[in-house]
């Protein structure tokens, strides 16, 4: 399985959405809720009878929405497509599993998927992913294909997607597009897509190519990622074992560079509460936490009272304040920078790692035999960022 | 009894008293001998104590009878000679006596005699007084007229003197005798102005006054004439003094005379700068303004001459002109003023002339220190460098005798900086050329790297040779640059020996500047050519390669040959080093690991490319029964061995893990074919997902993890697994992204027979390629729509007639 992500539009409860990626059966995307308290996982499976599961986006406007890039073989021939999907209304019925790892389990009851509307780009090449407006309503969506960027309305209730605009990638060797971000400063007008070695920015509104990085990586770049709290500044992983940070002003040199994958890295993904924290998963079958405070939002472990409020609520309900006091003298110097922590727990390549919307500790990872695993931050590392 | 024994104990008791008075004396310290050897002994016949009752006693008790009337015969005969010698002596006494009377008689007679000539004399005597006193009275009146007329006479003379005085001035100016008509002029000057208010004086004193003014300008003249001699210009300036022309105006002018001089020198030496840098045009500017010179002259002029010529006429020509300018001042102005004026500021004088003299050569120094900057700047890409060490020795001890000279003016410390850059330029300057040498090193290995391949590969290059070339082509750059630099501190140059120069060098300018920037620099470089390798004109990797095995050279001899040859050659201390060898050492290993890390990188990255090329690009769906392994594959053998061949060259073999006697095929079949025969057959039930996610699971278990971009160990094996590692992960990432069709999987089938059967050979341990090869298979299985095997005997026949 390759396709891992957390619902944008959901903050109360931890849930993560996996599509799996299967030729023989039919594919399924799982819904797993992770309940804190009793550290159990909840699992609602439901039918994806489309085909492959290559990549699921949701709308941040609402919980039930996302959308999926799969593929299908027509003709004998494989085709991408995108389609936007309705989660049907939960019910209270799926079975408690007492294991983190989320293996496949048939035993569930499979509920059908309520299709909503498919991104046509019938002409404009394979889909290869899609991107929602951030923190909208959900009703703006950008589809990549290997050639175009397609911009699209959505309109929920109509159940129709209207192609507002597109815009070709046009250079010499018929480049392919393979991953895009979308920015989320300057009101949502930019975003940054991924082709061979080079990083590109679009502005949405013109539809024209607003920046390059060229050779931003020495090999292909698989993911890119904004900072959610610092403008202008994007982090780019690829086949070079590297994942880097740029300063979009600056694309002739990246900020940092980090090479502590051994192979390629898949994912990179910012935490979305404190930046300095760097999620990256790689086919070496790690995912490390990286620490890059020096080019965040909060250098040298600095908070602004503003995010401690937000992360304070939501420690309340957690038993570790008498150690929070505790800590409070003791882990003053700050946090080093470079490698907090490497998960081995994957056994294949690991292709996806998501951050929960609802926690900020908490993330998930995605390996290709189909293991999810869910990991918090390391408690020490919590506390020297919280305090 | 009684008798002999009352003396002996009389005698007992003056003993002892004795003995007290020994010990006295000797606490004393007065000489007991003399005092004892005269009187101790009563019994010595010759003796002041001498007692002849116990003389008697004892002779009589000691001696025996004949004895005693030997000694008796002895007595007698020596009272009798005592007897006559006694008689001879008064006999001789007597007439002594007698003559003495007679001589006393004769002397009466003849002083009386004396007495009446002496009375005679006496009354001539007294009538010569009365006769001298008489003339005297009459001459009296006489004297005093004379001695008026003479001073009347040497008045006039005087004053003749003084009205000829202008005419002899004049002649004396006339004839150039300057100094004699100074000192008339000296000599007179105090009567002229005494005698002011008389208008004959007042005249002369005009006439002279006027005559001196012109002398004075003549001397000026003289003064500022270029061409007059230091010593014409320090009398001129003596007799101005004289003149009494203010001293500071003087001081003043006498230094701006002699700016003239060293400006004129400075002049040359700019020329001469200018010769240096532009030789071409200075010809034409200067043929225009030196017209008059012959062309042979000119020639001469315009040859720009070498740095040693250059600071010898310097020293001879700026530097000894400022030495004489500065002790004939010193002479004239300072000691002079000390000696001469007693003046009550004579030392504020003496400062002021002082401060003058400080200032004037502060200036002209420092602008002569420039001159010579600019030149020995020019000098800084000489080869020659014994040639500037000796110029700047020269330099260096000419300088010091100006400094003894001036020594408050600290002109050598100036002296000092100037040869510290100058040092420090050559050594940047034998930098550079170190670093170029190795970029050209590196251009040329990069052009033979290169030349082969256009040729057409008649012979792959020698690494080993070309490796062996640059180290020591390096070696050699470094050792001459070492021995050229030690110039700068062999024993007969001067500076060589100050506190400032051979510290500062020899540590921080050679050994850390030089040597150890140097070999920075090389490190730098070759990681600059590993990480920057995104760039157009990436470095081919054989470069990579060669220059990861130089750095191995580099760690295990070079840097501690080098180092030590410059604490040997520089008398350097090791324990007051900056960067210890070791470090270096350190350092070039980190080196040279990272640069064959990135040659594994490279190669495996090629390679990768070439598989996610062949991988991506077909279309696995529809592809036809294999009959063929796939040139890719083909091409990939090849490369994989062109690379082993490659690091052959400079690499060992290393260590491998011992091989199964099998067969590679056989490994191959054992190792994998059941298992993946079993999975073809559950692929066709429903659980085939599951069952064979678990299974390669259960597998990945047992086994280790592979560490794909992993460091390498220097050795030809390990680095092959390094590429092949990173080859065959590519592949099977590339296969997962892909759909395969029945013979699209058989097609990966044959291709990863086939690399199995000629990649086992070039790895540690043939059990990762195996195992890769067939998480390959495994995930295209997983990936096949239709997943059928073919079978192994096929496959192995394809295999074999490729």
């Amino acid at each position: 399985s390759r396709a891992l992500t957390s619902l944008a539009a959901e903050s109360d409860t931890i849930e993560f959405l996996v599509g799996t990626q299967s030729l023989k059966s039919d594919n399924q995307v799982h819904l797993l809720q992770f309940d804190e308290d009793n550290n159990s996982l909840n699992k609602k499976v439901f039918r994806h009878r489309e085909g492959e599961i290559w990549q699921l986006t949701t709308s941040p406007g609402d919980r039930q929405i996302f959308a999926s890039t799969y593929s299908k073989i027509v003709d004998n021939k494989t085709q991408f497509y995108a389609t936007v999907w309705k989660l049907p209304e939960a019910e209270d019925d799926s079975a408690n599993e007492p294991e983190i790892q989320g293996e496949d389990e048939h035993s569930t009851q499979a509920k059908t998927l309520e299709p909503l509307c498919q991104l046509e780009d019938r002409g404009f090449g394979s889909v290869v992913s899609v991107l929602w407006e951030p923190q909208s309503d959900g009703s703006r969506v950008i589809s990549l294909t290997e050639t175009h960027i397609l911009l699209w309305d959505l309109n929920v209730s109509d159940t129709e997607a209207k192609l507002a605009n597109s815009v070709a990638l046009e250079a010499k060797g018929h480049p392919k597009f393979t991953a895009g971000r979308w920015n989320p400063h300057h009101n949502n007008t930019q975003i940054a897509t991924a082709n061979d070695t080079m990083i590109r920015g679009w502005d949405v509104r013109s539809m024209k190519e607003a920046y390059k990085i060229e050779n931003a990586h020495n090999q292909l770049v698989r993911d890119l990622d904004f900072n959610p709290n610092k403008q202008y500044y994007l982090a780019s992983c690829g086949d070079d074992c590297k994942v880097k940070f740029w300063d979009i002003r600056n694309p002739s040199a990246a900020v940092l560079s980090l090479s502590d994958h051994s192979h390629w890295v898949w994912s990179v993904r910012y935490n979305q509460f404190h930046d300095q924290l760097v999620l990256t998963s790689s086919s070496d079958s790690r995912v490390i936490l990286t620490n890059t405070s020096s080019i965040s939002s909060e250098p040298c472990g600095q908070l602004d009272d503003e995010k401690d409020s937000i992360d304070g609520e939501r420690e309340v309900n957690s038993d570790d304040e008498d150690e929070l006091d505790d800590l409070n003298d003791r882990n003053k110097e700050p946090l080093k920078e470079g490698v907090l922590a490497t998960y081995e727990e994957h056994e294949d390549s690991v292709y996806a790692g998501e951050w929960s919307t609802a926690d900020p500790w908490l993330f998930a990872s995605l390996s290709y035999d189909g293991r999810m695993v869910i990991n918090r931050v390391p408690r020490a590392v919590k506390y020297k960022i919280l305090l | 009894m009684a008798s002999s024994n009352s003396p002996a104990g009389e005698d007992g008791s003056p003993r002892h008293r004795r003995a007290r008075n020994d010990m006295l004396k000797m606490y004393y310290n007065m000489n007991q001998e003399d005092v004892g050897g005269l009187n101790s002994d009563p019994t010595d016949i010759n003796g002041a104590n001498f007692d002849p009752q116990i003389y008697l006693s004892k002779v009589m008790k000691e001696k025996r009878l004949n004895e005693l009337i030997d000694k008796e015969a002895e007595m007698v005969k020596q009272i009798r000679s005592l007897d006559s010698d006694m008689q001879t002596l008064v006999y001789e006494n007597y007439n002594k006596f007698i003559s003495a009377t007679d001589t006393i008689r004769k002397m009466k007679t003849d002083f009386r005699r004396m007495e009446e000539e002496m009375d005679r004399l006496a009354t001539n005597m007294d009538s010569i007084a009365d006769f001298s006193a008489k003339i005297s009275c009459t001459l009296q009146e006489r004297r005093e007229q004379i001695s008026r007329l003479s001073g009347t006479h040497s008045l006039l003379k005087k004053l003749q003197f003084l009205f000829e005085l202008p005419a002899r001035l004049k002649k004396c100016i006339e004839m150039r005798a300057y100094g004699q008509a100074v000192r008339y002029y000296v000599k007179t000057r105090g009567v002229l102005e005494q005698y002011q208010h008389m208008p004959s004086f007042s005249s002369i004193h005009r006439d002279c006054k006027g005559i001196v003014e012109e002398l004075r300008t003549k001397l000026r003249e003289k003064f500022s004439n270029k061409e007059s001699s230091a010593r014409e210009l320090a009398e001129c300036v003596d007799l101005l003094l004289q003149l009494k022309e203010p001293p500071d105006q003087l001081c003043d002018e006498f230094l701006s005379h002699a700016s003239q001089k060293l400006d004129e020198d400075l002049e040359v030496m700019q020329s001469q700068i200018r010769l240096h840098q532009s030789p071409a045009d200075d010809v034409v500017e200067s043929d225009q303004v030196e017209a008059d010179i012959s062309p042979a002259e000119r020639f001469l002029k315009n040859l720009p001459v070498d740095i040693l010529e250059f600071v010898d006429s310097s020293c001879n020509g700026f530097l000894s002109d400022i030495c004489l300018v500065i002790s004939s001042y010193k002479d004239l102005f300072v000691h002079r003023q000390s000696i001469h004026t007693s003046d009550h500021n004579h030392e504020s004088l003496e400062e002021v002339a002082n401060n003058k003299l400080g200032e004037f050569v502060l200036v002209r120094m420092a602008q002569y220190f420039q001159c010579l900057e600019q030149r020995v700047q020019a000098e800084k890409n000489t080869v020659d460098n014994s040639m500037l060490v000796r110029a700047l020795d020269r330099f260096y001890r000419r300088l010091e005798a100006v400094n003894n000279l001036l020594p408050r003016l600290n002109i050598l410390q100036r002296g000092a900086e100037i040869v510290n850059k100058c040092a420090t330029d050559r050594v940047e300057y034998y930098l550079d050329g170190l670093k170029k040498h190795f970029a050209e090193c590196l251009t040329d290995i990069r052009q033979i790297l290169c030349a082969p391949k256009i040729a057409g590969k008649q012979e792959a290059t020698d690494l080993s040779e070309l490796l062996a070339t640059m180290q020591s082509s390096i070696v050699d750059q470094v050792r001459t640059v070492l021995t050229n630099l030690k110039a700068f501190i062999t024993n007969d140059v001067t500076f060589s020996h100050t506190s400032f120069f051979p510290g500062r060098f020899c540590y921080d300018i050679v050994r850390e500047e030089l040597v150890i920037g140097f070999l920075k620099h090389v490190f730098q470089v070759a990681l600059d050519l590993s990480e920057g390798s995104h760039d157009k004109s990436s470095p081919p990797a054989a470069l990579i390669l060669i220059l990861s095995r130089l750095f191995l050279d580099f760690e295990a001899n070079t840097v501690n040959q080098f180092v030590s040859q410059v604490n040997e050659q520089f008398q350097i201390d090791p324990a007051q080093v900056q960067t210890t060898a070791a470090a270096l050492c350190a350092e070039s290993k980190m080196v040279a690991q990272r640069m064959l890390n990135h040659y594994v990188k490279i190669q495996g990255l090629q390679i990768s490319q070439m598989l996610r090329k062949s991988v991506e690009t077909r279309d696995w769906l529809n592809t036809i029964e294999p009959r063929n392994v796939r040139a890719v594959m083909k091409r990939v053998v090849e490369d994989v061995t062109f690379i082993d061949s490659q690091v052959g060259m400079l690499y060992e073999e290393g260590i491998r893990k011992a091989h199964s006697s099998d067969s590679s095929k056989r490994t191959f079949q054992s190792y994998s074919g059941p298992r993946k025969h079993q999975s073809t057959a559950r692929s066709f039930t429903p659980s085939t997902a599951y069952d064979t996610s678990l299974m390669s699971n259960i597998q990945k278990l047992f086994s280790e993890r592979i560490e794909i971009f992993s460091s390498v160990e220097f050795s030809k094996v390990s680095v092959l697994t390094g590429i092949i590692k990173i080859s065959l992960k590519t592949f099977l990432e590339c296969v997962r992204l892909r759909t395969f069709g029945r013979y699209g999987l058989q097609q990966i089938q044959v291709d990863t027979q086939y690399l199995n059967l000629y990649l086992w050979r070039f790895v540690i341990d043939e059990k990762i390629v195996h195992v890769m090869l067939d998480e390959i298979v495994g995930s295209t299985v997983h990936r096949c729509l239709e997943p059928v095997l073919m079978e192994a005997s096929i496959v192995d026949v394809i295999c074999e007639r490729s």
